[in-house]
């Protein structure tokens, strides 16, 4: 069985449809990536998995337990990661404290805890803080750990998310466009990340891009969605040459 | 505080940054001896000395309510102050510089529990002593405490989670009538509840209970008000907290086992400066424990963006009933208390008006700042005081300075500003080191 399956997930926006029949199997330590031209329905794909949109059809299980109709934050329990495209940050709070906070679920001191203190709480929370500084080493920020968010350049900002989805220790990561707005060489550090988290994580990772050297370099399978449909599926020398892919990048005449 | 941000602007002025280097190495220990010193002072010496400054009395509030009343004797009344309060603190806040940090060190050094401890007995010999001089003085100390409460558990929704709550003194109401009807009925022989239930000796020990359970009964209420408006975000709190407010009024006036619009009278004396004081401290102990934890920051991180908080595990809906529940329950308490300092509650009391008043002590102090909370509770109440004589002008005159706060510091004046302990007692200098 797959770590991820997803069959025929659609979804309506009123009369508009946005996703249709989306099947995706995700093996453990697979990185898959998901490509296609704006509005194409990508983003909605990793809302609709991620329980913040409900598929109005369809089957999405997570190591076979079922995740339609669940919240997003039990979903994100059951060990899905995500980073967000537009930049999720909690404005107010430091890099330290986005990267212990994705650590909610395991603070299990409770209330109690909360509220005296207890033993249990300072040994939780110290341990947070250490998870979150050796993941900011890794992403190569820790340097910035009491900055506020919002004083971080936009590169080092997507590194915090990055930083912020795995802290969560998810068995599967979801990043959509994690180098949008990156110039080159951020482009590149981001892929050395990407890869060594895959590395030492044995993640799985579905991947949103629109630079297509990313995904070509990263990704082992490729889906490319055009108007909520896969119009093809396969490695990245399939996908480069499929006509349908060149057509909908590039336009017709680019095949004539 | 003053010292150190004179010290920020020190390339300025060279006196003001000298007087900022003296007085910015004092720990709080230091000012709290200053400031006992100065208080028995005022004991021994403050009458004869107001009388031959021409004074009717010891000016209460520092000689605030003095500048309204009777201006010809504001000169006497600042030297006053001068002579009584700040010549002494300064003078030996300065002078135990060394052992004063000598022994700040040493407390912390020893345990940070016990250093705590001692500072908030000295701080609690300090109010005891300034609030022994008039039966006025410990009133307005007692009901700057409870809004301290009030206000500090207000900041929890309206600053810390970031939604709009109008129904806090709704939740003290609750608090109080249940406080009350707990002692009333079960510790005094009352019109209302007939014979006294329970021996009289047995009361201070059982009045936290009463309490408790006012508090318990106001985070009733404010399930109530979460379960509807937490189904989404915007302005529905707002609305629904708002009409809670005034349904809790109306309930009470229409309900004659408690009084109805006459309010409740006869509850016994239990709610001393001792009590109120641990009430204070505990209040303030627990809410800053609590937002000070990743369980606590969650009410952040869905104030500030609550898609992401959802998406990394944090169960919003929960936290924010939990964090709006607990509220409730403080104001519940600080309610409870606030009965019990009157010895009478009428519905009217927890009218808009108190709503208008926690609320500019929130803004005013500073959103998501147990620091900004407490400044905000003591400034207001002591402004609130010194207004007294302007009547109904008080309420033009408070509101025009929260617009010009609103103005200058959008966020209030402390704002986002976490309240440490630690730092706080911690000595000011390492000892032996010059300067």
């Amino acid at each position: 069985m797959s770590l991820l399956q997803v069959e025929k997930m659609t979804h309506y926006f009123g009369g508009l449809r946005a996703v249709h029949n989306y099947d995706i199997h995700i093996e453990p330590g697979q990185i898959r990536g998901l490509i296609g031209p704006n509005g194409a329905g990508k983003t909605t794909i990793f809302n609709l998995i991620t329980g913040i949109h409900q598929p109005t059809e369809g089957v999405v299980s997570l190591e076979g337990k079922n995740l339609v109709g669940l919240q997003p934050y039990q979903i994100a329990s059951a060990g899905l990661g995500r980073t967000f495209q537009n930049l999720l940050l909690w404005r107010h709070m430091s890099v330290l404290d986005h990267v212990i906070m994705a650590q909610y679920s395991r603070m299990t001191y409770g209330l109690v805890g909360a509220f005296f203190g207890t033993a249990k709480r300072k040994r939780q929370e110290t341990e947070a803080e250490e998870k979150a500084y050796r993941l900011l080493e890794l992403v190569g920020i820790s340097g910035l750990a009491n900055q506020n968010v919002l004083n971080l350049p936009y590169g080092d900002q997507r590194r915090v998310e990055m930083a912020r989805a795995l802290a969560m220790e998810p068995k599967i990561l979801f990043l959509d466009e994690p180098t949008a707005g990156m110039n080159p060489e951020e482009l590149l550090q981001m892929m050395e990340i990407i890869r060594q988290v895959h590395k030492e994580f044995g993640l799985a990772i579905l991947l949103i891009e629109h630079r297509l050297k990313l995904v070509m370099e990263l990704c082992e399978e490729i889906q490319t969605l055009v108007f909520g449909e896969v119009i093809a599926e396969g490695t990245p020398e399939e996908i480069q040459n499929n006509p349908k892919v060149i057509d909908a990048y590039l336009g017709k005449e680019a095949i004539d | 505080m003053e010292a150190t941000s004179s010290e920020l602007s020190a390339p300025e002025s060279g006196l003001k940054s000298k007087i900022g280097r003296l007085f910015s190495r004092v720990p709080i220990i230091g000012w709290l001896f200053g400031a006992l010193v100065a208080v028995i002072l005022e004991q021994i010496v403050g009458m004869p000395l107001a009388l031959a400054l021409g004074l009717p009395k010891i000016p209460v509030l520092f000689g605030f309510v003095t500048v309204l009343k009777k201006p010809m004797l504001v000169p006497s009344t600042m030297l006053f102050v001068l002579l009584i309060y700040f010549l002494p603190i300064v003078i030996i806040a300065r002078l135990s510089l060394e052992p004063a940090n000598r022994l700040a060190e040493k407390l912390i050094n020893f345990s940070m529990e016990g250093s705590v401890l001692i500072h908030l007995v000295l701080l609690y010999a300090i109010l005891h002593i300034w609030a022994e001089v008039s039966d006025y003085r410990l009133l307005i100390l007692k009901f700057t405490l409870i809004a301290i409460m009030v206000t500090v558990s207000l900041n929890v929704i309206n600053g810390y989670m970031g939604e709009f709550s109008c129904s806090h003194p709704g939740f003290m109401a609750l608090g109080a009538y249940t406080a009350s009807v707990f002692t009333v009925s079960l510790f005094v022989n009352d019109s209302l509840f007939g014979q006294a239930l329970l021996p009289s000796f047995l009361g201070p020990f059982l009045f936290p209970l009463g309490l408790i359970l006012g508090g318990c009964v106001a985070s009733l209420g404010a399930l109530l008000v979460a379960i509807p408006s937490f189904k989404t975000r915007g302005d529905y709190l707002a609305i629904i907290s708002l009409a809670f407010l005034f349904i809790v009024k109306s309930l009470i006036e229409n309900l004659e086992f408690v009084g109805g619009p006459r309010g409740l009278s006869s509850q016994p004396d239990w709610a001393n400066l001792p009590i109120v004081f641990a009430w204070t401290v505990a209040c303030i102990w627990i809410i800053n424990n609590f937002v000070r934890s990743t369980l606590g920051k969650a009410l952040n991180a869905v104030r500030d963006e609550e898609t992401a908080a959802n998406a990394m595990t944090v169960n919003t809906r929960r936290t924010k009933m939990v964090a709006f529940m607990f509220a409730a329950f403080w104001a519940g308490v600080a309610g409870g208390l606030f009965a019990h300092v009157l010895r009478y509650v009428n519905p009217t009391t927890f009218g808009i008006q108190k709503l208008a008043e926690v609320l500019a002590m929130v803004y005013f102090g500073g959103l998501n700042s147990v620091y900004g909370s407490i400044v905000g509770a003591v400034s207001l109440s002591i402004l609130g005081e010194a207004l007294r004589p302007l009547e109904l002008f008080k309420w033009i005159v408070i509101p025009l300075l929260l617009i010009l706060v609103m103005i200058f510091r959008p966020t209030g004046l402390i704002a986002f500003k976490e309240f440490n302990v630690k730092k706080l007692i911690r000595p000011k200098q390492s000892p032996g080191k010059e300067v």
